[in-house]
């Protein structure tokens, strides 16, 4: 690791959403069952690295995205930017907060306000934070949206969310997290609705950006072949919690938890010509609502041991950078 | 005869507000008996329109405007919706990409199945579902799950439940439409794996219809590649994953991260996804294609055959 | 409930006639045209009345249409031309002011109720579905009853008769808009609560309202003409449609079809524009919103 301060840094991050009883359940049974989307996740961000959190639906990828952004507040556990401690900030410290930490939406259908045009969507933020009003807005915004290839910058400007494609949405939600000049991104699956052959482009895009305004990345994928493509460093996680986490040569080539293992021999290649080795899988995902007792994995692992029922495994440190959560690797 | 599909001059419009959509323009293809055929596309590429118009399911405003759909001698175009009942189900039927809106609701999985199987064969109820659990198990679902309501399977077993009831009746033909879209990659992978294996058990055709050409390798023996309501190019799987011919299939696979490589450097497509009611005259992909010429702008390149059944709608040929 | 069942027929019958795009800004334009005429009818009454509308005797009693009584005289020898002029001025008053009144409490409070939510929501709610569940006519006729004689009540009743409708309707498009990704994107940019009310929710609510302004419109004419018709409300020395209506009604039986048939060809052609306007701007507006 770096000597430098991380820039993010995350310890002990939970969030239990209480699960929708009706009146009378609530009247009935004092007891309340808790979806445990994120329980008891920690890591750290360096300043300028892209930083995936890969997963299936439903690991707590996207909710622990959104409690970094601080878009919802913690359970339990603490959030660092730097030096300064942001878990329960609130009000006008949060609203400054965002000038710093920004997030780019999985939905660019749904992401723009559509009765406001492109020029006003990207250029808000600007007035929100008071940086820059009236002609000055403008060039600001026309030089974004240059930049994320939208041109001609002036037409773009005066059109409508509708008038555009998916892919042009895309660009604009990026303008709009950038316009800021933020210091770290979250980007919440920011392809998954887009094209294939745009994806690309999107991809790009962001890592143009990343190196020209110095920016640091939070990326949440299902997609564990886009975080190959674009991670530095990679946690892969499973019903709320981290299992393993590590550079992506790392992850890729010396895999260490069954379920990462899993994960990767089912992602598909386009060659014909590769053989796989398949790793089978029992069951499905338990619900987050009872997790298993002991390892959460166990329930599935091919290589659950007794004490895999009984005691959940920490995450260790087992090479340099490279953490794994299993009872495998005493 | 081996010839199970043979598609002359396919096209589909959409009769919409906003002007006419060339969904599918004017289709050509052919697929025989047990061949499983990938047909990969992206959004508005016609690929889903032409999955429906096999079994004449097109929603309005759209209708078949033209061509010939001959499944194994018989000419589908040409039936009334009677015959095409009997058709739909029990010689060619249909995997929906959603499990959740494809199922109803209200009725237990093992009637629904039941019920499919004694609408198009003459057998006792018993019978019907004996079947139906034979099925349920072939597909990996414990008999005790009869009588269970969609909404108590997760995403992965409503999907498996989908394909139950598609391979009920022992088809000649599957149309997959995007039927692992909406599942996570390990799910994924175990419903292909599925339906690969029940295809060669039972000997059908499959039309997988997908955007994602990662997962064409794994299960497909051809090839379709569709670009704006058009077949461009026709291959083996084998020959186009070593050489894709077309540019956009080219352009395509560069795009796509391969996690067999570790320094890989993505490529776009520039330009913007065709507009179906006016497409670019000439080849559809010329605005867009690195190769392009004054000839591509101005004709329709045709289908040219590269030889060992290899197609490729494209000039450079 | 508040009856728009009338006007809607109309229009699904009339939609039902034409599919094709023309038709809606056929709608409009004709609604329009309709509600316009009407106006210019209310603005030049005292100058394209003939008579004096609540002079008796200008001609004889119940004399049938010819050149001098276009639409003939009622039972008091009132020109009945002049009193249909004339009674476009307080059914246009009563509508317009009713409508702007119901509309602007409606969206404000429906705007607090959605954003704010908690108990002033569930409060407020209770007490708009209990208006709402009232058949709207019989609340009109309990206000107007309870309010007295007089052109206020009148409106007031009709007022909170429409309100629930508004309410009801953007607190439901607050509660959705709230929750879409555009506005949590619009927090996560920095926007306060002001800001995300007025910019991103209200302008995207907006949409909806003039629709149900013209459909309400309709609504409140024939609402109107029910109460007169039924004696209340409106003072006697106004030229009113339905009280029209209903002194006509009884000269039936002698095959006096006049005073009658004139006013409540009014009330429907009224009725008839503003629903017109209002369904034609519903198709005209609603690829825009669902095309979003």
């Amino acid at each position: 690791m770096g000597s430098a301060m991380p820039i993010i840094r995350v310890v002990n991050l939970k969030k239990y959403f209480p699960v929708q009883q009706s009146f009378l359940e609530r009247l009935l049974s004092r007891r309340i069952d808790y979806i445990r989307a994120v329980d008891g996740v920690s890591f750290e961000i360096e300043k300028g690295e892209v930083f995936s959190i890969a997963g299936e639906s439903g690991c707590g990828k996207t909710t622990t995205g959104r409690l970094v952004a601080r878009l919802i507040d913690p359970t339990e556990g603490r959030i660092y930017f730097g030096e300064r401690e942001i878990t329960s900030l609130k009000g006008e410290d949060l609203r400054r907060l965002r000038r710093h930490i920004q997030i780019i939406f999985q939905n660019p259908y749904a992401s723009l306000n559509p009765r406001m045009k492109i020029g006003d969507n990207v250029g808000h933020p600007l007035e929100i934070h008071g940086l820059a009003y009236g002609e000055e807005r403008r060039r600001l915004v026309m030089e974004m949206l240059e930049r994320v290839g939208l041109q001609p910058a002036s037409k773009f400007y005066n059109a409508y969310p509708h008038e555009l494609s998916g892919g042009q949405r895309q660009r604009v939600a990026v303008a709009r997290a950038m316009i800021l000049k933020p210091d770290f991104i979250v980007a919440d699956e920011p392809i998954s609705m887009i094209d294939v052959s745009l994806r690309a482009r999107i991809l790009e895009l962001m890592i143009q950006l990343k190196e020209e305004l110095n920016l640091t990345y939070l990326f949440i994928t299902h997609d564990l072949a886009v975080a190959k493509y674009i991670s530095d460093r990679i946690a892969i996680m499973y019903l709320g919690k981290i299992v393993e986490m590590g550079s992506k040569e790392a992850i890729f080539s010396d895999p260490k938890h069954p379920y990462t293992e899993a994960l990767l021999s089912a992602i598909p290649i386009p060659n014909p010509r590769v053989k796989r080795k398949r790793v089978e899988l029992k069951g499905e995902v338990p619900s987050p609502i009872n997790p298993p007792p002991g390892c959460i994995f166990h329930t599935r692992c091919p290589l659950a041991m007794d004490i895999c029922q009984r005691e959940e495994p920490e995450l260790v440190e087992i090479e340099d950078g490279h953490l794994v959560s299993c009872h495998l690797i005493k | 005869m081996s010839q199970l599909l043979k598609i002359e001059g396919l096209s589909v419009h959409y009769y919409t507000e906003d002007g006419i959509v060339r969904a599918v323009d004017k289709v050509d293809f052919l697929m025989n008996r047990g061949e499983t055929i990938g047909l990969v596309g992206e959004s508005g590429s016609g690929k889903s329109t032409f999955g429906l118009a096999i079994l004449r399911l097109v929603p309005p405003p759209g209708r078949i405007v033209g061509g010939k759909i001959i499944f194994d001698g018989t000419e589908l175009t040409s039936l009334d919706e009677r015959e095409m009942q009997k058709i739909r189900g029990r010689r060619i039927s249909m995997v929906f990409q959603d499990p959740t809106t494809s199922l109803d609701p209200l009725m237990k999985v093992g009637d629904h199945l039941v019920e499919t199987i004694m609408a198009h064969e003459n057998v006792t109820r018993e019978e019907a579902k004996e079947r139906a659990l034979k099925m349920l198990e072939q597909v990996g679902i414990r008999p005790e799950r009869f009588g269970d309501y969609p909404h108590q399977f997760s995403g992965g077993m409503r999907q498996r439940v989908g394909i139950a009831l598609a391979l009920a009746l022992n088809p000649d033909l599957v149309i997959a439409d995007e039927p692992t879209s909406s599942l996570d990659v390990i799910v994924q992978f175990q419903i292909l794996d599925l339906m690969k294996r029940l295809k060669e058990l039972y000997d059908m055709g499959m039309i997988l219809v997908t955007h994602d050409i990662s997962i064409v390798p794994g299960i497909a023996d051809r090839i379709a590649l569709m670009y704006a309501g058009q077949l461009i190019e026709l291959a083996d799987v084998n020959s186009f994953f070593d050489e894709p011919l077309h540019p956009y299939g080219k352009a395509l696979l560069e795009s796509v991260p391969n996690i067999q490589f570790s320094d890989q450097k993505l490529k776009y497509i520039l330009g913007n996804p065709p507009d179906l009611i006016n497409p670019p005259r000439g080849c559809r992909f010329s605005p867009r294609c690195p190769y392009a010429t004054e000839r591509c702008r101005r004709e329709e390149p045709p289908m040219i055959n590269v030889g060992s059944d290899r197609l490729v709608k494209c000039f450079r040929y | 409930m508040a009856n728009l069942t009338i006007p809607r027929m109309i229009m699904s019958g009339l939609s039902r006639l034409s599919l094709r795009r023309g038709a809606e800004r056929l709608f409009v334009v004709a609604g329009l045209a309709i509600i316009l005429a009407f106006v210019f009818m209310a603005i030049l009454a005292p100058v394209i009345a003939p008579y004096d509308p609540n002079k008796t005797g200008v001609g004889r009693l119940y004399e049938s249409p010819n050149p001098r009584f276009p639409m003939g005289t009622d039972r008091l020898g009132r020109d009945i031309l002049s009193r249909v002029i004339w009674g476009s001025r307080i059914v246009l008053i009563v509508t317009l002011s009713s409508m702007a009144l119901s509309s602007i409490c409606g969206v404000i409070l429906g705007l607090i109720s959605g954003y704010v939510g908690g108990k002033l929501d569930t409060v407020l709610s209770l007490f708009m579905d209990s208006l709402y569940a009232f058949p709207g006519l019989i609340l009109a006729i309990a206000l107007a009853v309870m309010l007295g004689q007089g052109i206020m009540p009148v409106i007031v009743s009709l007022t909170v008769v429409y309100v629930p409708i508004y309410f009801r309707m953007i607190r439901g498009e607050v509660l959705s808009v709230k929750e879409s990704l555009f506005v949590e994107a619009a927090r996560a940019v920095g926007a306060n609560g002001r800001t995300l009310i007025f910019k991103y929710i209200f302008p995207n609510v907006i949409p909806s309202i003039p629709i149900v302004l013209s459909l309400n419109a309709a609504d409140a004419v024939l609402t109107l003409a029910a109460l007169s018709f039924l004696g209340l409300g409106l003072p006697a020395h106004i030229p009113d449609w339905g009280f029209d209506l209903r002194m006509g009604y009884g000269a039936l039986t002698a095959k006096i079809w006049w005073p009658g048939t004139f006013p409540g060809l009014m009330i429907v052609l009224l009725t008839l524009g503003f629903s017109l306007f209002g369904e034609g701007l519903a198709e005209i507006l609603n690829p825009k919103l669902s095309r979003r």
